[in-house]
């Protein structure tokens, strides 16, 4: 059984106005198959959590560890956290030109799998998955997220979620800028994943929305750069309610 | 200033600074609406106002001095070549190699051949020095109509400035692709004319990897005939200055051209195109697809494409565009795209450009999903190049081609 760890989490940028600490000591246990949602107001570092995860190079990691079944995460290069089990369904995805959908993804499988999949029943699983996702089949061989709108971006991210197998998935808004429709056809997609491999997913938002598609089995609320409070799927519905002023109060200082 | 030779087609010559013989002179390019002489007192000095009226002379001594401000010049390192531009060439022959291919001659033809002068005539002082000196011209004429490929190689010009001059030529209803393929040594300016006659559908790919310490300076002048197609492809990877000049006349009605490009520019290396399309007859069309990379400090490329649209050209249909991808700090990729038209009657005609580096977004996106770095940036670059390879229609060709462009990727530092 896989664990994702993240303990003690110090995570800094550099801005223009000097070095600004963003995480504060973050600690959170992720165990395969379950589901949690991180919810929290704009800037609270929701993002960048789901950013040093995956390794993007903007983010000091000034101290804390994260570790993917007792590995450490953190030393590793971009390319090598994706090969041990991690995945990040980003929130703006980039264009890549000249790099069809469909050499994109058997390049990636390749290189996560450490071998080409066999031609035949991976042109098939491609398939099966755009049809689930209600792709149109000439995304195959459109290059990467060149021209696809917002919806088409997150449904193409899914696409990679179901095909390339990830331990731990973190999904940063994937629910933004998604009409209902888009929005259920993406959660099935993640819920079809999580049936079909037992993945541990991080939910990041900053709606409740999509919580009615993807059930998540803990919250945790995400303030000023910690988590604030956690509980069950019931914390979710408190927020709606609530929203997040209660949690803003004493970080006014921030 | 000598007159301008019996071949010379002295439409508008522009001599900056120098004064016209007399008031209303000759220099002012006519056709155009509203251009006359300025009562300013400038001498009647007026710009070339139109692609097409260009100063055109075999005559070396018909072109001043290259200073390197000329527009034709001003993106060259022309100090590296003066050789070429004004000193002695030597014309003679040079060793060939050809693949054998049936209903294609290759021979030495005189300077007396018909065909000489009839596709084009050199605008600049390097092309018009070329013209100057070659004892014999090299004769590629294609006829027969079933599709066939020759590649002619040149490996062995060696270090010595040469002029040289080659006419390619597609008889009526004749179908082939011509390669040239240049290696080794060269310090080389050349001619080379292409004549398509009726419905004839040639592909000429002219493939420079030379040596390191190679110049090369080509004009191409290509001439289209009715209903005929010319697929023309610059393909630049090897040498120091590689300059490639295509321009076409679409001169038959229904006569089509794709013009295609591909350079790889390394450090020091200056790879230049001035590519120049013009359609002069009805339902002419053109497509223009010009892609580079660049890498490594000092890595130069320059692509200007000029499209003309003569008001003999009614129902035309063109577009041309031109991407480069930097891939590190320290070089320079210019694009200057113009068009001119002289008709309202046209089906289409558009432009595009666009010089972007590699994006460090791209870059960990690729990585996020497991692809290395050094992987990640073979993949766009390949992509984005490859989208011209597959355009050639040579099967073995493009084959060797994507071999190039990964020993490219592999030859230097992709960082």
């Amino acid at each position: 059984m896989s664990v994702l760890e993240i303990k003690d989490l110090h995570v800094s940028v550099e801005t223009d106005q000097g070095t600004k600490q963003i995480l504060r000591g973050v600690n959170l246990t992720i165990n395969e198959g379950e589901i949690h949602a991180i919810m929290g107001p704009n800037g609270s570092g929701k993002s960048t959590l789901a950013y040093t995860i995956a390794g993007h190079p903007k983010y000091h990691v000034e101290s804390g560890s994260v570790l993917l079944d007792g590995a450490e995460v953190l030393t590793m290069t971009v390319d090598a956290r994706a090969r041990a089990g991690l995945f990040l369904a980003m929130q703006y995805p980039v264009e890549i030109p000249g790099v069809t959908v469909t050499n994109f993804l058997r390049t990636a499988k390749t290189a996560i799998e450490g071998e080409a999949p066999p031609i035949r029943t991976w042109i098939k699983d491609v398939r099966q998955a755009m049809t689930n996702l209600r792709m149109d089949k000439t995304f195959a061989e459109r290059n990467v997220n060149e021209g696809f709108s917002g919806g088409e971006k997150k449904r193409n991210e899914i696409l990679q979620l179901e095909l390339l197998g990830p331990k731990f998935a973190v999904l940063d808004e994937t629910d933004s800028g998604l009409d209902v429709d888009a929005l259920k056809i993406v959660s099935e997609g993640v819920n079809r994943a999580k049936a079909n491999t037992g993945l541990g997913l991080l939910l990041i938002t900053h709606y409740t929305r999509i919580l009615r598609y993807i059930h998540p089995d803990f919250v945790h609320v995400f303030v000023n750069g910690r988590i604030a409070e956690q509980g069950g799927p019931e914390l979710a519905d408190r927020l709606e309610d609530e929203g997040y002023d209660r949690f803003l109060v004493p970080s006014v200082v921030g | 200033m000598s007159a301008a030779s019996a071949l010379s087609q002295s439409a508008s010559k522009t001599v900056p600074a120098s004064p016209a013989p007399a008031a209303g002179s000759s220099a002012l390019p006519t056709g155009q609406h509203g251009i006359k002489e300025h009562s300013d007192g400038r001498f009647g000095y007026v710009p070339v106002q139109t692609r097409s009226d260009r100063f055109k002379s075999v005559s070396v001594a018909d072109f001043e001095a290259v200073t390197g401000r000329e527009a034709v010049w001003k993106h060259s390192p022309v100090a590296k070549f003066t050789d070429l531009t004004g000193g002695e060439l030597d014309g003679s022959r040079y060793p060939i190699e050809s693949t054998p291919a049936s209903d294609i001659s290759v021979e030495w033809v005189p300077r007396t051949d018909a065909r000489i002068g009839t596709a084009g005539l050199p605008e600049e002082r390097a092309a018009a020095n070329a013209w100057g000196v070659f004892d014999e011209a090299l004769a590629i004429t294609v006829s027969g109509e079933e599709a066939k490929e020759i590649t002619v190689t040149r490996s062995t010009l060696g270090n010595s400035a040469r002029g040289a001059h080659t006419v390619i030529e597609a008889k009526p209803f004749s179908q082939a692709t011509v390669i040239l393929h240049n290696t080794g040594d060269a310090r080389l300016s050349e001619n080379v004319e292409i004549i398509l006659g009726e419905s004839a559908n040639l592909t000429v790919v002219s493939l420079q990897e030379w040596n390191d310490s190679a110049v090369h300076l080509a004009n191409h002048f290509a001439s289209i005939g009715r209903d005929a197609r010319l697929k023309h492809v610059v393909v630049s990877l090897g040498g120091s200055i590689v300059r490639v000049n295509p321009s076409v006349r679409l001169a038959g009605p229904g006569s089509d051209t794709l013009l295609l490009g591909l350079y790889f520019a390394d450090a020091g290396q200056h790879l230049e195109q001035q590519v120049y399309v013009f359609h002069d007859a009805p339902k002419s069309r053109s497509r223009v697809n010009y892609k580079g990379a660049l890498q490594g400090q000092d890595a130069r490329t320059v692509w200007i494409g000029d499209v003309l649209i003569g008001n003999t050209a009614a129902g035309t249909d063109s577009y041309e565009q031109n991407r480069n991808l930097v891939l590190s700090e320290g070089t320079r990729a210019d694009s200057i795209p113009n068009l001119e038209i002289e008709t309202g009657d046209i089906v289409g005609a558009g432009h595009a450009s666009a010089t972007g580096r590699f994006d460090d977004e791209q870059l960990f996106y690729l990585q996020a999903r497991g692809i290395t770095e050094e992987e990640a940036r073979r993949l766009v670059v390949r992509g984005f190049l490859t989208e011209v390879v597959q355009q050639i229609g040579s099967p073995e060709l493009e084959a060797r081609l994507q071999l190039a462009i990964e020993a490219e990727l592999t030859g230097t530092d992709v960082k």
